[in-house]
């Protein structure tokens, strides 16, 4: 019975979702199910809170290298959930909008969170500048292709590629530098990108099939 | 085809910024073709130089609009004064600077056509980008502009693709009331909009997930309502194989951004004098992409020379 209630849950939940999106009568069994996952996901938000809460107070209680880093942590979790919680500062009270000007939860977010989400995704170009000289070489005749493909991007996406090209006669216009990066993005990149789609559908297709007949059963802890 | 590079700005820091950035690479071609390899402080140095250059001393080029950006334009333009649109801020801070600018645009553009728009967010984060957008755009450039008559914001979902399961046919099932608490059924603008496959455009603006695809999955597809993508420039190659059945048009990256902003000026002269993020990131990013290419090229002489040197042995 252990094993065999959560397959029969699986086998019945599975059927009902499938039936929900080819019958039209039975739409609305797909959308509630969406509403009872929303509700079950609260309880992921006080899991993963407690979590985080427990590993770092450990971190802080025993000093393991980098605790202060842990402080840190707990403060900015422990200020943002009582900022957006009891919606500190907010003109509308509890009921109102968490994200007005005034609330200290916008204030934080504007001045703490939005510079140091924007700086650290900024850090990329120094990484990808460093990248592109040591990777983008032609060693063989697949990493040429990658590297002029890589060429024409870069430079498609500048000003300068118009400005390079613009003498092509019109008849030529594919030979442009931004309309061969739209050709790379829409033809080879287009093929790639579908093949790539067509084998991850087809594998989640089989692997969904493998979970509701029950032949797949590491979800339960059944490695077998 | 070169009035397509205007540049306006300080044209002495312009030149002193370039004629670094050249001699620079010139010094690194002559020690490449020594031999010699380039550090890595140097090309963060260098990168350092490309970007900050055209901040300090901003550089604007005109951009002429893509087949795939103007397919997202024309939409926009072709439906009637007064259809519901969407727009939804599936993005966080990190990728704010590439992708809010489209979101202020589509906004823009938007209102300016007369149309209502319902703005929400099923990322965490993108309720607050949201406010912004709200404060800088449309409570600045369109104060006549009601809350709840021409606009609403729902605010953020949680729940990713299964609250676009829900409302791609039951609005109110998923969001009974607004941001602010106020029952859906009695704003004036959402009477006619039971559910998203009543709106006339979804405007995704994002790049992670859910993003432009999980809404082209969910609410595209099934509700038949169409939908355009705005998308940081990574993830925009992931989105070309729904084009343009799927997606109307997509927007990817900053390039796409200023080549909207450009569009929007041409066509509405009135917003020549508001902010143009999109437009002023062209500078650092066209800067940026020539360092790279040089340092491509440079990389490729030391490899070619160094094998040469190697075959010589």
């Amino acid at each position: 019975m252990k094993r065999e209630v959560p397959l029969f849950i699986t086998f019945f939940v599975g059927t009902l979702l499938i039936a929900s999106v080819f019958i039209p009568p039975a739409e609305s069994w797909g959308e509630n199910f969406s509403v009872y996952f929303d509700i079950i996901a609260v309880f992921a938000f006080f899991l993963g809170g407690g979590n985080l809460l427990r590993i770092h107070l450990q971190k802080v209680a025993s000093k393991r290298p980098d605790w202060g880093y842990s402080i840190v942590t707990l403060v900015a979790f422990l200020v943002m959930l009582a900022a957006g919680l009891f919606k500190l500062g907010n003109p509308g009270g509890i009921s109102g909008n968490l994200t007005t000007a005034q609330s200290w939860f916008q204030i934080l977010f504007q001045n703490i969170m939005s510079p140091l989400g924007s700086t650290m995704y900024a850090l990329l170009a120094f990484f990808v500048a460093s990248a592109s000289y040591r990777a983008f070489r032609a060693k063989n005749r697949d990493a040429t292709i990658l590297l002029v493909a890589a060429f024409i991007i870069l430079l498609g996406r500048t000003p300068f590629g118009t400005m390079l090209t613009s003498w092509i006669p019109p008849q030529y216009d594919l030979l442009q530098v931004p309309n061969l990066a739209i050709w790379i993005m829409s033809g080879p990149n287009l093929a790639g990108q579908r093949a790539i789609m067509i084998g991850i559908g087809l594998g989640i297709v089989s692997m969904s099939l493998r979970i509701l007949l029950g032949i797949e059963r590491t979800y339960l802890g059944d490695d077998r | 085809m070169t009035e397509a590079l205007v540049v306006t700005g300080t044209n002495l820091g312009v030149v002193i910024s370039l004629a670094l950035i050249a001699g620079g690479v010139i010094w690194l071609l002559v020690r490449s073709l020594k031999g010699k390899e380039v550090e890595r402080r140097v090309i963060f140095g260098f990168v350092l130089i490309a970007v900050s250059a055209p901040i300090l001393f901003p550089i604007t080029f005109h951009e002429q609009i893509s087949p795939v950006v103007k397919a997202v334009f024309d939409k926009i333009e072709s439906l009637p004064a007064g259809s519901t649109v969407a727009i939804s801020f599936d993005f966080d801070p990190a990728m704010a600077p590439e992708v809010q600018p489209m979101a202020n645009a589509f906004t823009r553009h938007c209102f300016a056509k007369g149309h209502k728009v319902v703005f929400l967010s099923i990322w965490a984060t993108g309720q607050s980008l949201l406010t912004s957008t709200l404060d800088t755009v449309v409570r600045r450039e369109f104060p006549e502009k009601r809350e709840r008559i021409d606009w609403v914001n729902l605010g953020y979902k949680a729940g990713n693709q299964g609250v676009l399961n829900v409302i791609v046919s039951d609005l109110r099932k998923m969001y009974p009331t607004d941001v602010n608490a106020v029952p859906l059924d009695s704003i004036p603008m959402l009477a006619e909009v039971k559910a998203f496959r009543d709106l006339s455009l979804i405007l995704a603006v994002g790049g992670g997930f859910p993003g432009p695809k999980e809404w082209v999955l969910y609410v595209g597809d099934p509700g038949n309502v169409p939908i355009a993508a705005g998308a940081a420039a990574v993830t925009a190659p992931q989105l070309y194989p729904y084009y343009p059945r799927q997606l109307i048009g997509i927007l990817g990256g900053i390039k796409s951004a200023a080549e909207y902003e450009s569009a929007m000026v041409d066509k509405y002269p009135q917003f020549d004098s508001v902010d143009k993020p999109g437009l002023r990131m062209m500078g650092p990013q066209t800067l940026a992409h020539m360092v790279i290419m040089m340092f491509i090229i440079i990389g490729n002489i030391v490899f070619f020379r160094s094998k040469r040197m190697r075959s010589q042995l």
